[in-house]
């Protein structure tokens, strides 16, 4: 799927004395308050990590508390999808209004009435209902069904929440489209895999950034400021 | 569609209009404020006003306004994606502030709805709608004084169960929303000084949360929460207010009276005068209850082990080493009894394995021999061998300390052993409720009797002159009845208590001096811990057997060092020592807090003041 992204990361992570016992749990431990939250240093949604020390050396860091900087060398997989993208979900709740779906078992997508009704019609029945598309009557969208759909907004702020649409073409029912679209159907059979390679330099602490800061300006003049909010329109 | 929304238009189902109808319509309107506020044609701008009025928080709310809310809220849950935070801010606001406790069912299906479908929404909706579940966990104001009757006992557990469905409808909508769900009840917890209806019906509701499959995902922080309120009430509880009553009493002998009282009575009236007007210990109380009511259903659902485990982090974590907790170390006590087999064994071990770790620190592990020795001796659920076990595992600690002390061959102030006294005071204290029990399985006695106490007691570290005398005098008396020792062992602890290096040992956090399962005060939850607690005064000695099995061997028990009395000769109290007053005071047996207390007394220059009651205390029936 396109959103998922390897990532090659050299990291200084900030250890607290308090346990240089076992600096690789230290480490891991550290890397792992992040997964799961959209970090805007990794540009995306962590979702593991694996990490590799590097030597057995580490800097002391000046100040009240002496937190030590371990240089490590981090392959981080990563959730950071953009707009235009196609990405695959579940359909968990479904109504006239939208199609909630979550992609990777995770993250939710919502896909409003608007981007829905110009190829889909919704059909209630009782309690529940489908979408079924106009042009095709077995092309339909049901509670369960995996989609494919098109990213056209990502909130960073709501662990990458997206809004999605299924106007753009080769979107839709994952069932139908392995059938009757030409485009998936050669996609699935080559198994196309996307992956790009960045190398980020970022800092991280072991502790609470905030105390941090306050006691000793070196880390937080090195941090990127960067707005959180990255709300990107079509 | 261009009809007034004005409530006669509204009933729509009376006037056979249908719903889908409604809902365009409450569509149409949404879309036409969807503008600039100047833009908005006035027509539309009053269909929407009425339409806030229907969808209002503030006024109460008749049968037909009610009846009238229904259909408008399920309208607005058909057209969410309608509905925008900028141009229908004030339409949110009052969707938000909305209280489910005064609907009828209906209506909250209605909202709970439309909460979960904005929800969905995301992007800006979700903190609010988790925000207006949170808040709906507890009733508002002036509903909190009723909320005990019985009347909306039914009620509260309905709105309960769809909190709880809302909840678990958006965390499968939302994968993450627990997240901030964590955050939300973070911020949300009630405060020390919150009522007790609303302290109450919140933990109530968390707790419930924590059985649905909410659980699996957060049931870990929400325990740890409801925990930390415990433990936060229960270090407010101060024993400024138990000192001035009754309870002064030795570790042994502070529950004699107990027994001279009608058993019923002490419980109630007992607490009621030791608590009255106590507000934090009300509300532990409460909470305490409903705490129990909760494992009592985890048990009952096969759900105990799974929450044992959590607890137990929980308890390592936040109660350990909280010495002032009276009360809130209970929780773990209970849930043992739940599972004895389990939990009761395997917070023995748990507690064990944190004393012998070296790497834990000094504090925790004195915190954990602590409290093995008052689980041990307090748990009734416990068996004889488990005792021997966990005590044979002290034993060999202690024997290995010792080693180590003769290798280094200084023996340094006692306050550089706290740890080493710590764990043999557990040990005395624990055979001293369990000694004669033991004694009644061949195997275990054997046991026991192979275990090096002569070598340790008699090492040049003395601990029989450090650890707390009423202990070692007990446990000196038992231990020669049972003849734990021999003879020339015996002779060589005769003068063992004539010191005062046990009071020079411990400084300020007197951890000696701490016996986390001390009887328990609270009223209310006491029925959930007195079937399993072990009472001093119906603890059999191995000296009281005496006429009963008419043992020779036990004559000795006529010598003169072992009166029947001797007990209590050490917890009378001179009034006229300052010393001894700390000594009484200490003898409270729960206990950090009483040379602090001895201290700001002191400090603040009021002289000591003897507590009104202190008197000697009642001897103990041979």
């Amino acid at each position: 799927m396109q959103a998922l992204r390897e990532a090659e990361a050299e990291l200084t992570v900030y250890v607290h004395p308090s346990n240089a016992a076992d600096v690789r749990r230290a480490v891991a431990r550290q890397l792992s308050t992040t997964l799961f939250s959209y970090e805007d240093r990794f540009d995306g949604v962590l979702l593991a990590h694996e990490v590799i020390v590097d030597g057995g050396q580490a800097k002391i860091l000046n100040g009240l508390v002496p937190f030590f900087g371990v240089l490590v060398h981090a392959n981080l997989l990563l959730y950071s999808p953009q707009p235009d993208m196609i990405l695959e979900g579940k359909v968990e709740l479904l109504g006239k209004e939208s199609i909630h779906a979550i992609v990777l078992g995770v993250f939710s997508a919502a896909i409003m009435s608007d981007d829905i009704n110009e190829r889909f019609k919704f059909k209630r029945r009782g309690d529940r209902g489908k979408f079924i598309s106009r042009s095709d009557k077995h092309h339909v969208i049901r509670k369960g069904s995996m989609i494919r759909f098109s990213v056209k907004r990502v909130d960073t702020e709501m662990n990458c929440h997206i809004t999605g649409s299924l106007i753009p073409p080769h979107t839709g029912s994952m069932h139908w489209l392995s059938i009757h679209d030409a485009e998936y159907t050669s996609e699935i059979n080559s198994h196309i895999r996307r992956s790009g390679n960045i190398r980020i330099k970022i800092e991280q602490n072991e502790q609470d950034h905030r105390t941090l800061d306050n006691e000793d300006g070196v880390i937080s003049s090195e941090r990127p400021h960067k707005s959180r909010k990255r709300a990107l329109e079509e | 569609m261009g009809a007034e929304l004005r409530p006669d238009d509204m009933e729509v189902e009376e006037e056979g209009v249908s719903d889908s109808q409604a809902f365009r319509f409450v569509e149409h309107v949404l879309q036409s404020v969807r503008m600039d506020p100047v833009l908005v044609d006035l027509k539309d701008k009053d269909q929407y006003d009425s339409l806030l009025k229907i969808v209002d928080s503030s006024k109460k709310r008749s049968f037909d306004d009610e009846a009238l809310l229904v259909p408008t809220l399920k309208a607005l849950s058909e057209a969410v994606s309608k509905i925008d935070i900028t141009y229908h801010h004030e339409l949110l606001s009052n969707i938000f502030t909305m209280t489910l406790w005064y609907m009828q069912r209906d209506t909250r299906d209605a909202l709970l709805e439309l909460i979960t479908r904005l929800a969905a929404v995301a992007d800006q909706f979700l903190r609010e709608c988790l925000q207006m579940l949170v808040n709906n966990f507890t009733p508002p104001g002036p509903l909190t004084a009723f909320i005990g009757q019985p009347r909306w006992h039914a009620r509260k557990k309905e709105i309960y169960s769809q909190l709880h469905e809302s909840l678990r409808v958006i965390s499968d909508t939302i994968p993450l929303a627990p997240r901030m769900l964590k955050d939300i009840i973070d911020r949300s917890m009630p405060k020390l000084f919150d009522n007790k209806a609303k302290t109450i019906s919140f933990v109530e509701c968390i707790l419930g949360l924590d059985n649905d499959r909410m659980g699996d995902l957060i049931g870990s922080l929400l325990l740890a929460k409801v925990v930390d309120l415990l433990t936060e009430l229960d270090v407010n509880i101060t024993w400024e207010d138990i000192l001035q009553e009754e309870h002064h009493k030795g570790i042994f002998d502070m529950e004699l009276e107990d027994l001279d009282d009608d058993e019923d009575s002490l419980g109630q009236e007992g607490t009621k005068a030791l608590f009255g007007g106590n507000a934090c210990a009300e509300k532990l109380d409460g909470l305490m209850v409903v705490f129990c009511e909760h494992l009592k259903a985890c048990s009952e659902h096969g759900r105990l082990l799974k929450e044992f485990d959590i607890l137990k982090t929980i308890f390592r974590t936040s109660v350990l080493t909280v010495h002032k907790s009276k009360f809130a170390q209970f929780i773990v006590f209970y849930a043992c009894s739940l599972d004895p087999e389990i939990c009761g064994i395997e917070f023995s071990l748990f507690l064990t394995d944190i004393f012998i770790k070296k790497e834990e620190d000094l504090l925790s592990r004195m915190s954990a021999v602590s409290y093995v020795g008052s689980y041990l001796s307090r748990a009734r659920f416990i068996s004889a061998d488990t005792v021997v076990a966990v005590l044979k595992r002290l034993v060999d600690w202690c024997v290995d300390y010792c080693d180590l002390q003769n290798n280094k061959g200084i023996i340094t102030k006692p306050i550089n052993h706290q740890i080493f006294y710590a764990s043999c005071q557990a040990v005395m204290y624990i055979l001293c409720f369990r000694l004669r029990s033991i004694m009644d399985y061949p195997n275990l006695k054997s046991q026991l009797f192979n275990m090096p106490f002569g070598y340790i007691l008699t090492h040049p570290l003395e601990p029989l002159k450090v650890c707390l005398p009423v202990i070692v005098d007990e446990f000196l008396r038992q231990a020669k009845a049972a003849r734990l020792f021999n003879a020339s062992m015996s002779s060589a602890f005769e003068d063992a208590l004539e010191s005062d290096l046990s009071r020079t040992f411990g400084g300020i956090d007197r951890l000696d001096m701490f016996f986390p399962f001390d009887p328990y005060l609270l009223k209310e939850s006491d029925r959930y811990i007195r079937p399993n607690f072990e009472f001093w005064s119906r603890v059999k000695t191995t000296y009281s057997n005496y006429n009963s099995d008419c043992d020779d061997e036990l004559a000795d028990i006529d010598a003169p060092e072992m009166n029947v009395g001797s007990l209590d000769d050490h917890v009378e109290i001179d009034l006229n020592s300052d010393d001894d007053l700390e000594y009484s005071i200490n003898k409270m047996s729960i206990t950090p807090h009483h040379s602090f207390f001895h201290q700001t007394m002191m400090n603040s220059g009021t002289g000591l003041t003897m507590p009104a009651k202190i008197r000697p205390s009642v001897s103990p029936p041979s």
